[in-house]
Parts: C-alpha cells; sequence; structure tokens
C-alpha cells in the first residue's frame, strides 16, 4: 500500500473541476452583472414587493406576531381595502389608497429567530429571491443593527420595527436604516424627572441587563439619569437573552443592599425576571428605610399582559399606548380592534407607521429610487400617527416626538387596559444632539 | 489504487462538479435558486463534508462542532478588520486557527470514546460559546456580533472608502452569484480531498477504528494519532466553512456557536446518510431548504397554491398543511427525520439504494431466481 494516491489521473481530474469552475460564472452571471440601475427595481411590473422580517421564535415572539399582524393592516390599507386607519389622519400625506405609486403591494414573511444569522439570512432570501423593495421588522436590537448593515450593503431600505438601542441610530446608524421608534436614552430623559418625584434623590440601584447592544445602552442611559440625580449604582450584573430562569441572578440583589431593581429586559425575558423578582419578595422589603422598587425602563403592553398581577404600579417608558386620545392614535386602533379583535401593542404601532411612511416618501419622490427616497424621509415632519408632531432627523435618522412614562395599572378597566399613562414626556425634553454617539450614516448610492 | 476505481473517481468528481456548479439552474423552479441559500447549501455542505470524516470514518459523535465553525468566521472577520478584505488571508487564517483549536481540543476529548467523548465536545462547545457570548465580548462584540467598522485599520488595504468595505478576490465582489461561485469551487476541492481520505489507507485505518477500535489495537496499531488527525482535519473543515461565512456575508454571531448548531450538522448527517459520501451533502440540502423556504410560506402564500380547489376545500386543505410550514417548519422537519431514522436508518442514501437495488431486480427478472 502507498500513501502517495496522486496520480497522473488525479490531477487531471482537479484541473478539469477547475477549468469547468473557472469557466462556469461566465455562463450563469450574465444577468447578475446586467446594467441594473437600482436593486430590485420594480420596473413595468404591477406590483411592489415589500419584506417583513418578525421574530416569529424566541423570547420576542410575542411583539414579532403583533408585528406581522400591523403590516398586513399597513398593506390592506395602502391598497385602498378597509377603512384605512391612520392614512385618513397622517399629515402631509401624499397616499392615495392605490398601492405605491400606483402598483399594488404584495408582501413576503420571513422569521428572524431574534438571531443575526437567521435575519439576515432570511432578509437575504427576500431581497435576492423576492426581490422586495424595502424590509423592516424588529424587536431585537442586535438583530436590527445586523440587518440594517445588509440594507446599506444591498441598497434596499430598511424601516427598523421596534428597536430601542442607542446603538441602531447612533454609533451603528446607516444611510439606508430608519427607526422610528424611540430609544434608551429618550427613556433615560424622559424617566428622570418621574423618578425624582417618586423615588426621591437618595437611592442604590441594582441593574439586571440583557447582554446585547440594547441591553447595554440602555443600563448606560439609565444610569447617567439615575447617577445624574444623585442614585447610586450597587451593582449592573448582565444576563443572557432568552435565560428563561433569572432566579440566580435575583437572589444576590436580596443580600446586596440595594432599594431598586432596573430590570433592562424585553420581551418574556421581562415577564420571566419580573415574575421571579416578585415571587422572592423584591416589592414587599424595606431596605435603608425604603420600600423596594423595580423599574422596567422599557414596558409593552404585551409585556404586561404576561407579567399581569406583578406589574402594578411598576414605572416604565413606552413609544405608544392604545389609550392615547388623539385622531391618529384612535383611528389605528379602531381599524386594527376591527381586524383583529383587540388593541395593537407599540410594537404593531411603531410597524404600522414605519410602513406607512415609507410608502409616503415614494409617493413624495415619485420613483422607487432609494437614494430618492432617502431624501424624502430626511428631515421629514409630520402629525396625526399617534405621537403628535414628529420629524424624522437627517442627521441620524431617529424620530423625535413625545415619549409617554407609564405605570402598571392598579385597577384595569380590561385585560387590555394594563398600562397607565403617568406623563407625556414633550419631544423637547428628549431631545439630544446627534453626534453625541458618534457613527457614520454612510454613501446615499451603492 | 487499481485502474478502474480512479477511473471511476474520476467520473464522479466530474458529475459532482457539474451538479454542484449547475445548481442555480435546476434549484431555480423549486424556489432556492438565489445566491445566499446557494452559498449556505455549499457552505454547509463543506461544514458536513468534514463532520462526516470525524462521525462517518470513526463513529466518533462530536456534539462540538460549531465551535470550529464560529472560530472559524471569528477569525475571518478579525483579518477583514486587521488586514486585508482578500479572501484568501482570512480563509488561511481561519483553517490555521481552528486547526489549533481542534488539536487543543481533540488532544483532551479523545482520550475518551462513545458517549463521553460526545459530552466533552459538548462541554468544550458550550463553553466556546459561553466565552464567545459574555465573557470575551470585546473580541467577540457578544450578542450584537462582530462586524466590520468604518475605524478598523485594515492594514494591507490603505484608506477605506465612502462606504463599508466588501470582501473581494481580487477584484471579484463575493457576495451574490460570484460568491456562491466561489464556494461551489471550495466544495469541489473540499469533496475532492474527502473522497482521497475516504479511499485512502489512511481512511480505512479511520474505518477500521469504527468497527472494531480494541481489535485494532490488539494488532499493534496505536489509534490515537489517526482519530487525532481525522478530528482535526475534520475541525479545519469546519473552520474552512466559517471563513466561508464570513466571506459572503462579513459578520460573525456567537449563535453560530450554540449547541442547536452543532446538533443541526449531526442531524445533516444522519438524514443524508452516516459514513456515505454523498449522503451529508443530501442532509444539508433538506434541512437548509426547510430552514429557509419552508419556513417563508405564510397562508396566503397557501391560499393561493390550493387556489384551483372550490372554496372549502381549499380552506380545509390551508387549515390543515398551515401548521407545518411558516414557524412550523421545525415540526415537519422533526416528522420527516423520524420518518428516515425509523424505515430508513441509514438515511437517504439507503432509500436510494434500495430503489436502485429494486431496478436491478427487475432488469434480471427475465431469469427467476426461484426453483
Amino acid at each position: 500500500m502507498s500513501d502517495n494516491n496522486w496520480s497522473r489521473r488525479d490531477v487531471l481530474k482537479a484541473s478539469v473541476a477547475f477549468a469547468a469552475a473557472g469557466a462556469a460564472p461566465m455562463f450563469f452571471t450574465k444577468d447578475a452583472w446586467a446594467a441594473k440601475n437600482f436593486m430590485n427595481n420594480p420596473g413595468s411590473s404591477s406590483t411592489v414587493t415589500l419584506g417583513f422580517n418578525v421574530p416569529q421564535t424566541g423570547a420576542y415572539a410575542d411583539e414579532g406576531a403583533d408585528e406581522l399582524r400591523a403590516f398586513k393592516l399597513a398593506v390592506k390599507h395602502l391598497n385602498g381595502e378597509g377603512d384605512s386607519g391612520m392614512m385618513n389622519t397622517m399629515k402631509p400625506s401624499v397616499l392615495k389608497g392605490n398601492g405605491i405609486l400606483g402598483k399594488k403591494v404584495t408582501y413576503v414573511t420571513g422569521d428572524t429567530q431574534t438571531k443575526s444569522d437567521a435575519a439576515r439570512a432570511s432578509a437575504k432570501r427576500m431581497i435576492e429571491k423576492d426581490g422586495v423593495i424595502m424590509f423592516s421588522g424588529g424587536s431585537s436590537s442586535g438583530v436590527a443593527i445586523a440587518v440594517q448593515g445588509l440594507a446599506q450593503e444591498m441598497g434596499v431600505v430598511f424601516m427598523a420595527g421596534l428597536t430601542h438601542s442607542n446603538d441602531t441610530t447612533g454609533k451603528d446608524k446607516r444611510r439606508y436604516g430608519f427607526r422610528h421608534f424611540f430609544n434608551a436614552k429618550m427613556s433615560g430623559s424622559a424617566l428622570g424627572p418621574v423618578l425624582k418625584e417618586r423615588m426621591g434623590t437618595d437611592r442604590n440601584a441594582y441593574h439586571l441587563t440583557a447582554d446585547y447592544t440594547w441591553g447595554w445602552t440602555q443600563e448606560q442611559s439609565i444610569k447617567e439619569t439615575t447617577e445624574n440625580l444623585g442614585w447610586n449604582t450597587a451593582k449592573a450584573v448582565k444576563t443572557p437573552v432568552g435565560a428563561g430562569d433569572f432566579s440566580q441572578y435575583i437572589t444576590p440583589i436580596l443580600n446586596s443592599g440595594a432599594d431598586t431593581l432596573i430590570l433592562n429586559h424585553y420581551g418574556k425575558d421581562m415577564i420571566n425576571s419580573l415574575t421571579q423578582a416578585v415571587q422572592f419578595g423584591l416589592r414587599d422589603k424595606q431596605v435603608n428605610g425604603k420600600d423596594f422598587q423595580i423599574i422596567v425602563p422599557l414596558y409593552s403592553r404585551l409585556m404586561a399582559q404576561g407579567a399581569g398581577e406583578n406589574l402594578k404600579g411598576i414605572l416604565g417608558t413606552t413609544n405608544w399606548n392604545w389609550a392615547l386620545s388623539d385622531h391618529g392614535s384612535q383611528a389605528f386602533v379602531k381599524s386594527f380592534g376591527n381586524e383583529y379583535g383587540f388593541p395593537p401593542s407599540q410594537a404593531a404601532h411603531t410597524c404600522y407607521v414605519q410602513t406607512l411612511l415609507y410608502a409616503n416618501a415614494c409617493e413624495m419622490a415619485g420613483t422607487f429610487y432609494p437614494p430618492e427616497v432617502i431624501k424624502q424621509l430626511e428631515g421629514f415632519k409630520f402629525d396625526g400617527m399617534g405621537n403628535g408632531k414628529t420629524e424624522y432627523r437627517a442627521a441620524d435618522h431617529q424620530c423625535f416626538k413625545d415619549v409617554l412614562v407609564v405605570e402598571g395599572n392598579q385597577n384595569p378597566s380590561s385585560q387590555f387596559d394594563l398600562l397607565k399613562i403617568v406623563k407625556e414626556v414633550p419631544r423637547s425634553q428628549v431631545e439630544y444632539d446627534a453626534s453625541i454617539f458618534g457613527g457614520n450614516l454612510g454613501p446615499y448610492e451603492v | 489504487m487499481n485502474f478502474s476505481e480512479t477511473r471511476s473517481d474520476l467520473t464522479l468528481m466530474l458529475i459532482f462538479s457539474a451538479v454542484v456548479l449547475t445548481m442555480p439552474l435546476w434549484l431555480a423552479p423549486i424556489g432556492a435558486g438565489y445566491p445566499d441559500l446557494l452559498q449556505k447549501f455549499a457552505i454547509f455542505g463543506i461544514f458536513a463534508i468534514g463532520y462526516n470524516i470525524l462521525f462517518g470514518l470513526t463513529g466518533y459523535l462530536s456534539f462540538g462542532h460549531a465551535a470550529f465553525l464560529g472560530i472559524g468566521s471569528y477569525t475571518a472577520v478579525w483579518s477583514f478588520k486587521l488586514l486585508t478584505m482578500n479572501v484568501l488571508p482570512a480563509i488561511f487564517f481561519a483553517i490555521i486557527m481552528t486547526g489549533l483549536f481542534a488539536a487543543l481540543i481533540g488532544f483532551i476529548s479523545l482520550r475518551r470514546s462513545g458517549i463521553y467523548f460526545s459530552i466533552l465536545t459538548l462541554a468544550f462547545a458550550q463553553m466556546s460559546y459561553n466565552l464567545a457570548y459574555s465573557v470575551l465580548t470585546p473580541i467577540t462584540n457578544g450578542e450584537t456580533g462582530l462586524q466590520l467598522t468604518l475605524q478598523d485599520a485594515r492594514i494591507l488595504d490603505g484608506p477605506a472608502g465612502a462606504g463599508l468595505p466588501s470582501t473581494e478576490l481580487f477584484g471579484i465582489s463575493m457576495s451574490g452569484y460570484s460568491g456562491f461561485y466561489f464556494c461551489a469551487v471550495v466544495l469541489i476541492i473540499a469533496f475532492f480531498f474527502s473522497l482521497k481520505i475516504f479511499r485512502s489507507p489512511f481512511g480505512m485505518k479511520l474505518q477500521a477504528i469504527k468497527s472494531n477500535q480494541t481489535r485494532m489495537k490488539y494488532t499493534g496499531y496505536n489509534t490515537r494519532p489517526y482519530l487525532m488527525t481525522a478530528f482535526i482535519i475534520s475541525g479545519m473543515y469546519a473552520g474552512l466553512a466559517g471563513a466561508l461565512m464570513a466571506v459572503t456575508d462579513p459578520l460573525a454571531g456567537a449563535e453560530r456557536m450554540q449547541w442547536t448548531a452543532s446538533g443541526e450538522v449531526v442531524l445533516m448527517t444522519i438524514l443524508g446518510g452516516v459514513g456515505t459520501l454523498f449522503g451529508p451533502l443530501l442532509g444539508v440540502g433538506i434541512i437548509k431548504y426547510f430552514e429557509n423556504i419552508f419556513s417563508a410560506i405564510n397562508e396566503e402564500a397557501l391560499h393561493s397554491f390550493f387556489s384551483f380547489l372550490p372554496g372549502f376545500l381549499e380552506n380545509l386543505l390551508v387549515a390543515i398543511t398551515s401548521p407545518f410550514v411558516g414557524e412550523g417548519w421545525h415540526l415537519t422537519l422533526g416528522v420527516l427525520f423520524m420518518v428516515i431514522v425509523i424505515f430508513l436508518p441509514g438515511g437517504i442514501m439507503e432509500g436510494i439504494d434500495r430503489i436502485k437495488k429494486r431496478y436491478r431486480n427487475q432488469g434480471t427478472k427475465t431469469t427467476p431466481e426461484k426453483e
């Protein structure tokens, strides 16, 4: 037996394989390199496709399901079906209810699995196979940042859904990414005065933080706010996303001397950690002569539904709530309710608004060509979408609008009436300089 | 090596190359002919081929191969960040790095066999995952994943332009179809090496370890070096696959190293056929197809698929099938996996062999074997 297997034939074989492989791209990629003015140009087609990339499995699946409902509703309204919802209240609006630029809107969906890899694979499928002209969705900032980078590379606009990390429109901002949702920095600024009023200036806070971009930036922003109030930060512990059981992180709090727990968790994680914190008796404790308090900086009604009784009286912020009484909110709650039988969540709201804003920008630009659409969105001022006067800041593609401080409702009148609005914090109070986070939007043309 | 075997191998390689390189054509009708999925087929094909060298030949079931995939990706992305956007150095460093890690993990894990080996590799993979996820965040960027930025050094490339640079091979962009053809060529080379290993005396010894390691030791062979070599080679294959994932999409996330990812390659190999040359590739095709295409089918698509039927039948069929598509794709995959393991323990390759045999029997039916 000889160990040297490289016969003349093997070498021949290999060279044939190489030659075939080398020549193949010439045959198959002609179309790929043919002149195209921009990615997925709908051209003369009678339809235009949007991609909705949401978590259908994992810790944020509830939010994802609600986002998808909102996207479907938005597509209906854009195509002139249903009662048009916020299209009637949006100002200024050039939407006609005949699709976008006269093309009927269709959509494809995908599962991000709350993982960057899966989300990018799903988004790539939408762009390469289904030919989407814009994609949207979210619930995890890690995912949002990952697909936003992809959007820039591929030259397809990404209208971020629920993502709350400062990085999305901060150090990781992209020319092709837009965020309507608020961020951790704004949550901190909005919460500050309310915390001061209710809990005073002498507290010892303990953070449990979801270990990824959103958790990090939220912890940082809330710390900044509370430390400015004069609070001390006892400890900040990072926990893995989707941990399920948080008891090992909660027991140390009991002996840490902290009198306030700040939960930088979201989705099912927040439901689990809060429920366990309450079960461990944190809320009944007295520390340093004060009642132990829990704060959940980012709230959502879906989470409130999951956490139930435990949420009563707990403070947090939210981007939007269905109980708002302005015309835009009312119109949206009504058409969402007619369609699905229950009120929308803040995740649904932001996704619905994002879809309409994109469609409106295309109409204003008179084209789907992304650089033109982007220029329409940059600095766009609008009203009637549920948050009062809102502006898409051109410098970082972040929407600026009023922020709601809410608390878990002590006496809910229905199973959806779970959050009570404590304060509508005006936009001026949550604004910040776009340059503080650094980052670079990148070019219009890719 | 005798003449007929070499010749049949040559035809095998030619057919294989042709099939792989024409994938965009014949996969288009079933909705899988787009660059990202094609790249995934080729990349996970390499991963599974490498895994099969260890599991298929030696019978050592490693539950931690995803760790190598992740190490390969991180190394490649760091090469893009620090050195150059050219993919060759990235792939080179990724293979070397995973080789080193495989040597370390193999040195410890291969002291045991059977279930203990599996548990050890699983433990190592889980350790790597947790390191990447929450301990080594300066190197791995944790859950967010390691990405390129404009501030990266890229010493060999010089100052960056306006946007983020993309990966390239001497000017050819590595995304889209050109990325797929690059991965496909690497897959063909990887398959060729695996074929050579299967046919070599070394491969024979690995198979001997699988069939009876004790007997082999009695005949005077020290099996450890062979196992070590197989483990390192298969680790390097995984590293290569990881590097290619970063080449086609310059991002590395810790979830690539999770135990579910390790389990996936085991499933792929078993589904297709353990120890066969093509089995793992078939397994890759099926699992990736389900993950990407089945998961995207929604009720609207089902309605249009069944629209030729009368209304109530259409709704009934949609109601029956919808739990199995979209977010229920794991369910369908689970059922398929059970069916195959129960009825075809040798995977899909066994099914193909059975069909082949039946054809052959039909051909010789003119002279009945009875009597």
